[in-house]
């Protein structure tokens, strides 16, 4: 990996043009900053450099010194002398150092390119019909551009297995393969699951997992993402949708407190994928199998679309002034959620306050993999930190509960998401006692509850999660919700208007950040949501640093609640 | 204000008042067209001829050996202007030895012939020369269900055209003949 070192700049020559850039990036970094494009292939920015793909080929040279004394060698005019190196260099592999001269655009540089690309079409099957990579593809879009436009190439074409299974996720279609070896350096270097490697030689090079493996980490699907042509599919997503019909939207994983920022590719209310999105200081460009499967529980058999009062259906509106009215005057108990967004866990504690109402909230916990699927398994859970849903670390059941209950503290419940009976909290305490259920999902809890309010996904609705590094990520709304489904902002906002005689409650998100940021002392002061929407921000959570969180260190992340950031 | 200027009109002469010579040359037309060849057709039940470059109801085809030759790119779907066309990618199963090179072929394929303008991109942009504006012109129906063509109605309406390229047979000679990987 080539990464940057902190601040310093040196002065390069790009294209005849003077330009700065900073010190120890490679020479396809520094072109981009200054908005040239060197074509490539095996380089990625997040993992080592192999070099071998040719297609990054530029012109270097660096100003000729006097070997005895040192100094700088001039032309007739003055100008140093440049000594270019006499044959191309690839841009991937060379750092720049200061007063480097680059060529990227000369004659024997596109020369290069459009030799590289044909020998890289030599044996392609041209099956972009077919080819899901087709229309983010590398290939393709090298071919236009540096391509020589027709094929000189009369002899019959190779013919290799088109769909290989590499792991139960992952399908690879040899012929399409330009041994580019991305996927196996990022299974070497980030799950460090080393399964894949090339076998044989020139053209019966393949890709192959080793003997008895097979490629299905949790993060095997990266391996596609990264693919620069269509030689790794998704098994999932292969032969759905071709990819100029997606809409994307930009989101973020909740499959975890990582908080990995994720594109969410949608056509016309359905979502068919799901991405990482580039975040250096949260996922690089990476994000578990297991996220990319989320998007299904937005079709799921056992999703809410009716409000309910008693197993009747009926409009959320009238379930609405329904539970207001049994929950009135009694002493409430409020179950928050670590999936709900910072703003509706806003509400609801709002809501717990104003009614002096007991607060609950449970965790979800698993192993940890140290990388990103970290052990708390729910998105939010420092949200409801900041706003004040819980003050103590939230263990993973409701025992409090059981105990106010019995105790004859709380008499009405409001539930948003959890499931009670799976939460230590016994069945037989709650049949006299009403609940009010507010979620996307049927639960053994939604079964029992008096009145059930559907509420809309991650998918269906904006906000903000924190992620386990404080770092505030907002999420998008990707599809539109079902028909009749009221957003949880609004349902909490009429529940606290109901419930609570004070000024009108707003279920505008930017109005609901207007209020988070202006308690005292809140770590959200001075943010806004038009701010977090641009791009993730930082929050101070040394307020919480006692508190016993489980997460382990794992990338970008260090387990004292420090971020790590890669220097 | 414009002057308006009266104009006299001539008096008609005898043969005029007559009319006779007007009615002479009147039967003189229609007689004379009796003897010349039929311009009219007895629509429907006589068809007009339709030239070779006909826009008419898009079809899929067929190549010679009865292979369906769409694969589901979707780009006519992408490229119709009305989005007339709607399709449903699938995959062709490994056993399907006969076309076992080619993985992918329409689960569904609909064109809507109420939004259907007969424009042509369609055929114009498919890649795999699986779609065809061809000759049949006349399609009516009793509801809007029925003028939406699907798979088996479009593959019933284009039939089978000639091939140029037999992609799959290519491909497994290339295989059998040493170039197998």
């Amino acid at each position: 990996m080539i990464s940057p070192k902190n601040g310093k700049v040196v002065p390069i020559v790009l294209d005849g043009k003077d330009v700065e850039v900073p010190e120890g990036i490679n020479l396809v970094e520094a072109a981009a900053l200054h908005g040239k494009e060197i074509p490539h292939y095996c380089y990625h920015p997040q993992l080592s450099v192999a070099g071998n793909c040719r297609m990054c080929l530029i012109e270097m040279g660096t100003p000729m010194r006097d070997r005895a004394t040192g100094n700088s060698i001039l032309e007739d005019d003055g100008s140093p002398k440049i000594g270019w190196v006499p044959k191309p260099v690839i841009g991937c592999a060379t750092n720049v150092s200061p007063g480097m001269h680059v060529k990227t655009e000369s004659k024997n540089v596109l020369d290069c390119r459009e030799g590289i690309m044909e020998f890289l079409l030599v044996n392609h099957p041209l099956d972009c019909p077919i080819c899901d990579q087709a229309g983010e593809c590398r290939l393709q879009e090298f071919a236009t551009d540096y391509g020589r436009g027709y094929s000189r190439y009369v002899e019959r074409k190779n013919v290799k297995p088109k769909r290989t299974r590499l792991g139960p996720r992952v399908t690879l279609d040899d012929e399409r393969c330009i041994l580019c070896s991305r996927c196996i350096r990022f299974c070497q270097e980030v799950p460090k699951d080393d399964v894949l490697g090339f076998v044989d030689r020139g053209s019966f090079s393949t890709l192959t997992c080793f003997p008895g493996r097979e490629l299905d980490n949790n993060y095997s699907l990266n391996t596609v993402d990264i693919c620069p042509v269509g030689a790794l599919t998704s098994s999932d997503f292969r032969f759905k949708m071709r990819v100029w019909f997606l809409k994307e939207s930009t989101s973020i994983c909740q499959e975890s407190s990582a908080g990995c920022n994720t594109t969410v590719s949608s056509r016309e209310g359905e979502i068919f994928r799901i991405t990482p999105r580039r975040n250096d200081h949260v996922n690089d460009s990476w994000m578990t199998d297991s996220g990319r499967e989320l998007y299904k529980s937005v079709k799921s058999s056992e999703r809410i679309y009716s409000a309910r009062i008693k197993n009747d259906s009926t409009t959320s509106d009238a379930a609405l002034l329904e539970a207001i009215q049994i929950l009135k005057g009694k002493s409430l108990g409020v179950v928050g959620s670590c999936k709900s967004s910072l703003e509706e866990q806003h509400l609801l504690a709002q809501i717990a306050k104003k009614t002096k109402a007991k607060q609950f909230l449970r965790g979800h916990f698993g192993e940890d993999d140290g990388i990103l699927l970290s052990a708390d398994r729910t998105p939010n859970l420092r949200g409801a930190l900041i706003t004040g849903l819980t003050k103590t670390y939230p263990e993973d059941h409701l025992s409090a509960l059981s105990l106010a209950i019995q105790k004859k503290k709380v008499n009405a419940i409001i539930v948003v998401g959890e499931d009670l009976l799976d939460s230590k909290v016994d069945q037989a305490l709650l049949s006299n006692i009403p609940v009010v259920f507010i979620g996307t999902h049927e639960n053994k809890t939604s079964r029992i509850a008096k009145v059930v309010i559907p509420s809309l996904t991650v998918f269906e609705k904006s906000g903000t999660f924190v992620n386990r590094g404080f770092f505030a990520q907002a999420f998008n709304q990707v599809v539109p919700g079902p028909a009749g489904v009221l957003p949880d902002l609004n349902i909490l906002a009429r529940i606290k208007n109901g419930l609570v005689e004070d000024l009108e409650q707003s279920a505008d998100i930017n109005l609901i950040w207007d209020e988070m940021s202006s308690v005292r002392n809140s770590v959200l002061k001075e943010v806004s949501f038009t701010q977090v929407k641009k791009a993730p921000v930082l929050l101070n959570g040394s307020k919480w640093s006692d508190l016993p969180f489980v997460e382990k260190d794992a990338l970008h992340y260090q387990s004292s609640g420090k971020i790590r950031v890669k220097g | 204000m414009a002057k308006t200027v009266v104009l006299e009109r001539k008096p008609l002469s005898l043969s005029e008042r007559t009319y006779l010579p007007q009615i002479a040359t009147g039967l003189k037309t229609t007689f004379s067209n009796m003897f010349k060849p039929k311009v009219t057709l007895q629509y429907p039940e006589e068809k007009p001829v339709i030239p070779q470059n006909y826009r008419g109801i898009p079809t899929l085809v067929k190549d010679p050996n009865g292979r369906e030759k769409c694969v589901s790119c979707q780009l006519c779907e992408f490229v119709c202007p009305p989005k007339a066309i709607r399709i449903t990618p699938g995959e062709v199963p490994e056993e399907d030895l006969d076309r076992e090179h080619v993985e992918k072929a329409p689960q569904e394929f609909e064109i809507n012939m109420l939004r259907c303008i007969y424009c042509g991109y369609c055929q114009e942009v498919c890649p795999e020369e699986a779609i065809f504006l061809q000759q049949e012109y006349s399609s009516s129906g009793y509801s809007r269900e029925e003028l939406i063509n699907k798979k088996d109605k479009l593959y019933e309406l284009g039939g089978v055209l000639p091939d140029k390229h037999y992609k799959w047979d290519k491909k497994k000679k290339a295989e059998l003949e040493g170039n197998s990987h």
